[in-house]
Order: structure tokens, then C-alpha cells, then sequence
């Protein structure tokens, strides 16, 4: 992997009025956003070339603090808005940032109609299990027993498996890692960039200041520590006991498959179309 | 549906109302619609679907209404003229979009047929009970924009106009029409496309460190980047600066607000269209829109046949409210009668300008009629003509 230098990341960000970020102390929307930076450096991407849209929430205030063209919507809708963006100007490169909440909470119906058409953009989703921003309430990834101020006596609603959901719904690339795993990060959004068709990529996070101190999981490095414990790779997960398996995860790329993808086409149709009117 | 292309302008052709509104929306340059069916307002989307492929636009049925407007706020940001057509339900999902792209001042036109409510109400019955939700249906303070036609060639020419006054103002422009009038066939001549006023959006020529995509003191139509055309601006529904940056400060939130407000104030007399029927000596008179007021017409023929002096002044620019020709054409009036699909909605705005009913002054002086209907049927010209015959 081509280092990418830190300074080499400025010239991607918007540093004129946007600076300092809202994000807590400790949080992990700062990592996923290098991670993004690089891979797109690593790339070569034109920054007129970019479309970074999101939706409403801690991880989606992402698009503001970067030089590309960028959309900041309403909750849930990131990618219903990045369908229309990319129906319009297909050669764009359509990146939507969100959260557990936003993409599978309120924005569900759009997550998953966006994996069946196979339309071509990266969904970076950062995973912390709760919601940040109105400071602490239950997810649909929100841990059995966990405590959010929507759950004082503990969580009691089962949870998603984000990737199962994505794969289920048809998406063509899907992949999870955390936000420790920061070069593995890194490298699954670069090839999430590079696949065409409907791509995921999860990033599970920490959010010590809100879900770690409701939960007591500690600073910042002891969630990183627990990210490293308990988030295995695959082949390590697929090697546990059934009962050793619970509180763990796996990450690595679930799937990369190649699949018709929706503006293809689209015009292709257009193309029979016109060759009809020749004709 | 028609699906015959080969329309020779100029030639009468028999046309459906939501055809006219589809036509009239092709014809002012839409390339991109995304939509969710609903009943009465699926045969736009059925038309889109095969028209816009043929020359080379792109249609796309959405999971659902909130996704349909949320698509083609998308598609307008990247630099294409969009719509979407719905009903009742479909619009009040749709609502929080419409608020964004007031917001974002992102050109794009929402077409409601509007249905009985409230609820799932009457699907396959008109109504004009959205009046008041096309106005304040989103939330938060924003002026709109909306049009509402009374004929099947009306249709076709607000369509045009939607999408005109979408991308000249840089909002989300609503085009009323209602069960009746869109699956109401008449025979219309087309004009000649040449002939069509149709405005395009401007494209900036400054240097792209120098745009700014909500400048202050903008003056309509202004120049709009598009993604992708090397300006990188950022667009939020958080209240923001000149450059689409978030902000909390009060003076920079001021003046966003005043903008909104300003691009329809200033600009009311090119928004606003109305029409007088028989008003130049009328002592009574009409005021009510779409598809009543041509029971409205059919009564004011029958009642100057009997020496009835009425008329009738019908918006055909809904909002902004036309309250200077209210006033101007009605202010002197012994009666007006309101006859309207809902429980109220038009009068209440007339009495708005008129002084409202309270007015013990204005009571005496302007009687404010009101006849309401909302069973899913038409208000009849005779009902109409009979309220003329009580009040005269």
C-alpha cells in the first residue's frame, strides 16, 4: 500500500471555517474519515469528481469538513438523494457517509432498495451502536442489555447484522472493520471505491464520551482495545465455539461479486431505444 | 395513456390531464423524474417512464414518496430538471423533502392531484383540500410557489410554468390539479415548441473560489453550479452561510430567511397570474380555482342570461396569495361567493385580506359566502347558481 502522507490529506479538506470538528474527544469519525482521505489519494480521484452525500447525524457531518462536491440531507435519505445525484451524472463517484441509525433505523427502506438495484456508490457506514448526536438513545445495533437513555432498565430489541441486511438485500460488495483496524479500513473502502455496483463498507466505532460512559466501556483506547478482542477476522471467528462466539463479530469482505448494475442499464435501454428511432 | 409521440404541434389531439401536465413538463426540458404510484396522479409517472429513456432522460420509480423527492432534489443538485407527481398521502410524506429543497434553494417541481382526505380519504375522487398543506406543509417558515390549472391545456402551459418558475427562483415549485381534472379529457392544441418560453438554468463564469451558491442580494434568475462543473459547494438543510456552511449566527440566519421571503415578495407580480371573468361590472362575485371554477363559469353564463351582474376572479397562482388583485377586483363587491372541494381553505385567505369576518365594519359591507363540499363530489355549476340567486 502506497503510503499517503499526512500532510497529503490537507489539500482534501476544508480548512478556511469548518474547523474544529464537532465530534466528541475519543471518537472514531475522525479515523474513518482519514481512512476515506487516503483511499480516495491513493486513487488518484479528482476532488470536482466527488459526491459525498449524507444524512443526518454524528458520522454524517462528515461531507462539510471536505473539498469535494458535497450534500448533508435529511435523516435517513443519504442515499435516495445519491440515486438522483448518480441517475443524473453517472460518471461521478457517489460517496455516502451514515450511521447505524441513519441508514438502518429511519433510512432502512432506502438501504436496502439501494443494495437491490445495484446502483453504483459506497455506503461507509460507521457503526457505533447508538444515537450521538441526540445524545444517547437505542439503535437497531444497540446490544441486547446495553443501557441508552431510551433503555435505562437495558436494551431488550434485537439488533441487525448491518452486513447480513446489505447482503440480503443484494448489494454487491459488503464488508465490515472497525475503526482500529484503520489500515484494513483503508483498504476495503479502496476497493469498495473501485467495485462497481452497490457497495458497503461498515466500520464498526467507538463513541466513548455517549455509549461508552452509559455503558461503562471505558476511554477511548480501552474501546479501540475492545474493537481489536472481540471484532475477529473471518477465519479466526469461523474457528470459535458457538459459545464462544457471543460478544464477538466478524470482519473482513462478506461478498464481492459483480452483478448488472442499475444505470448500465439504464442506458443500455436508452441506447436500444435510440437505435430503435434510427432504424 | 397516449403513447403516440408523432404529436404534430398545432394539431388538435384529445389529451388527458396528467398527460398535459407530463407533456408540458417534457416539453420544458425535465430530464429526470423519480416517482411512487399513487392514484390519481400514476399516469404522469406512467409517461415519464416511456418518454424520458426515448430522449435520453431517465425515470426511476423510487421505494417510496420520501425517496422520490429525495431522488430528484439529488438529480436537480447534479444539474438536471426534475419532478415528481403524487396525491394526498404521498405528498404529506413528502413534505420534509419539499422543505429541503426550499431550503437548499434547489430548483424542482412537486405535482399533487390532489384527493379526498384526510388519510387514504378518496383515492378516485377529487378534492381541493390541500390548498393550506401546499403552503404550510412543510415545517418551518418558507414562502411557496403554487400553481393550479383549470383545464387540460392549462395544465400543460403550468407545467411549463412549474418548471420555469423552479429553476428562475431556485425552489421547489407545486403544481396543484385535482382527480377530475387530470383523468378529464380535452381536446388541446399544442403551441409549437419553438414558441415556448423555457428558462434554463443560468451556469456561473466566476472563478470557483469566488462562488458562492447562496449569494447575498441575488437577483433572479442567478447563476446555479451543478456538482461536478469544478465549484465544490456544500449543500445542508442546516441553516447556512453564503456558502452553504453551517452557521449559528443570527445575522447570517436573518438574512438566509430573508431571502426566502424576498424571492416572492419582490418577484410577486411575475409569480402571480390570475383570471377575471365578467368581473368589469359585476356586483357579485366568485373567487375559487381548479376544476370548481369551471362550474363557477357555467353559473355566472346562466345567471347573465337572467340579468344577475356576477363574475368571477379565479388565482391560477395559488401562492404566493394574490391579495393585491383580491383587493382590486373584489374589495367593492356586495357578496363573494367561495365554492370550493374542502371545508373552508381559499376563504379563509380571503378573509385573511379582506379584513376576516370579525370585522364588524367589513361584515356589514362584504359578505363572504362560503360553499364547501367534501364528499368526493363536484360542487355543480347549478348549486353554484343558486347561491348567486340567495345572495343577490
Amino acid at each position: 500500500m502506497p503510503k499517503i502522507s499526512q500532510k497529503a490529506i490537507h489539500k482534501y479538506l476544508r480548512h478556511d471555517k469548518n474547523f474544529p470538528h464537532v465530534w466528541c474527544p475519543g471518537c472514531s469519525n475522525g479515523i474513518v474519515l482519514g481512512a476515506t482521505i487516503r483511499a480516495i489519494a491513493e486513487l488518484g480521484y479528482k476532488k470536482d469528481n466527488i459526491v459525498m452525500v449524507s444524512g443526518i447525524g454524528c458520522s454524517s457531518r462528515m461531507p462539510v469538513y471536505v473539498d469535494f462536491n458535497t450534500l448533508h440531507t435529511l435523516h435517513g435519505r443519504a442515499i435516495a438523494y445519491a440515486t438522483g445525484v448518480k441517475i443524473v451524472k453517472p460518471e461521478m463517484k457517489v460517496i455516502v457517509i451514515t450511521g447505524d441509525g441513519d441508514a438502518t433505523a429511519i433510512g432502512g427502506n432506502h438501504f436496502i432498495h439501494g443494495a437491490r438495484r445495484n446502483i453504483d456508490m459506497t455506503v461507509i457506514l460507521i457503526n457505533n451502536n447508538i444515537y450521538g448526536m441526540t445524545g444517547g438513545q437505542y439503535s437497531p445495533t444497540t446490544p441486547y442489555g446495553d443501557r441508552t437513555t431510551t433503555t435505562p432498565y437495558g436494551n431488550i430489541d434485537p439488533t441487525f447484522d448491518i452486513c447480513d441486511l446489505a447482503i440480503g438485500a443484494g448489494a454487491t460488495f459488503v464488508a465490515r472493520t472497525t475503526a482500529f483496524h484503520v489500515i484494513e479500513a483503508q483498504s476495503f473502502i479502496k476497493q469498495a471505491f473501485e467495485h462497481k455496483g452497490f457497495s458497503l463498507v461498515e466500520i464498526i466505532s467507538a463513541c466513548p464520551v455517549i455509549y461508552g460512559r452509559l455503558n461503562k466501556k471505558g476511554d477511548a483506547p480501552a474501546m479501540m482495545k475492545s474493537m481489536k478482542e472481540n471484532v475477529l477476522t473471518i477465519k479466526a471467528f469461523e474457528k470459535l465455539s458457538d459459545e464462544q462466539k457471543k460478544g464477538k463479530q466478524k470482519r473482513g469482505i462478506f461478498v464481492n461479486k459483480i452483478r448488472p448494475e442499475y444505470i448500465e442499464e439504464y442506458d443500455k435501454l436508452i441506447t436500444s431505444l435510440q437505435d430503435e428511432k434510427g432504424r | 395513456m397516449s403513447k403516440n409521440n408523432t404529436i404534430k404541434k398545432s394539431e388538435p389531439v384529445l389529451m388527458q390531464g396528467n398527460e398535459a401536465i407530463a407533456r408540458g413538463a417534457l416539453d420544458a426540458g425535465v430530464n429526470f423524474y423519480a416517482g411512487y404510484p399513487i392514484t390519481p396522479s400514476t399516469e404522469i409517472a406512467e409517461i415519464f417512464s416511456y418518454e424520458l429513456p426515448k430522449r435520453g432522460g431517465k425515470f426511476i420509480q423510487m421505494e417510496d414518496e420520501i425517496a422520490s423527492i429525495s431522488a430528484i432534489i439529488g438529480g436537480s443538485l447534479a444539474g438536471a430538471k426534475t419532478m415528481t407527481a403524487t396525491s394526498g398521502p404521498g405528498f404529506s410524506l413528502m413534505q420534509e423533502g419539499i422543505g429541503f429543497a426550499k431550503m437548499t434553494e434547489t430548483p424542482c417541481v412537486v405535482v399533487n392531484v390532489m384527493r379526498g382526505g384526510p388519510s387514504t380519504g378518496l383515492p378516485t375522487k377529487p378534492s381541493q383540500s390541500d390548498i393550506m398543506q401546499a403552503r404550510w406543509g412543510n415545517h418551518g417558515d418558507a414562502p411557496a410557489i403554487v400553481l393550479y390549472p383549470n383545464s387540460v391545456m392549462e395544465s400543460y402551459e403550468l407545467s411549463i410554468r412549474a418548471v420555469n418558475l423552479a429553476e428562475k427562483y431556485r425552489t421547489c415549485v407545486v403544481l396543484l390539479s385535482d382527480e377530475v381534472l387530470g383523468h378529464m379529457r380535452e381536446t388541446v392544441n399544442l403551441p409549437d415548441l419553438s414558441k415556448i418560453k423555457i428558462i434554463n438554468r443560468i451556469k456561473p463564469t466566476i472563478p470557483p473560489e469566488w462562488y458562492k451558491h447562496f449569494p447575498e442580494n441575488p437577483k433572479y434568475p442567478m447563476p446555479m453550479a451543478s456538482f461536478g462543473e469544478g465549484y465544490r459547494f456544500h449543500v445542508t438543510g442546516l441553516s447556512h452561510d453564503e456558502k452553504g456552511f453551517p452557521t449559528n449566527k443570527a445575522k447570517e440566519i436573518s438574512r438566509m430567511m430573508e431571502r426566502f421571503r424576498k424571492k416572492v415578495e419582490y418577484y410577486i407580480e411575475d409569480i402571480v397570474q390570475i383570471e377575471s371573468f365578467f368581473m368589469e361590472d359585476a356586483k357579485i362575485a366568485i373567487f375559487t380555482a381548479g376544476i370548481t371554477a369551471r362550474a363557477a363559469k357555467e353559473a355566472i353564463i346562466k345567471a347573465r342570461k337572467r340579468g344577475i351582474k356576477v363574475g368571477l376572479l379565479r388565482p391560477l397562482t395559488i401562492w404566493p396569495f394574490p391579495d393585491a388583485a383580491v383587493k382590486k377586483y373584489l374589495g367593492d363587491k356586495k357578496a363573494i361567493i367561495v365554492p370550493e372541494l374542502n371545508e373552508g381553505q381559499l376563504s379563509h385567505e380571503l378573509k385573511r385580506v379582506m379584513g376576516g369576518i370579525w370585522n364588524y365594519e367589513i361584515r356589514k359591507t362584504k359578505n363572504i359566502v362560503e360553499l364547501h363540499k367534501n364528499s368526493g363530489e363536484l360542487i355543480t355549476p347549478e348549486e353554484i347558481f343558486q347561491t348567486i340567486r340567495e345572495v343577490k
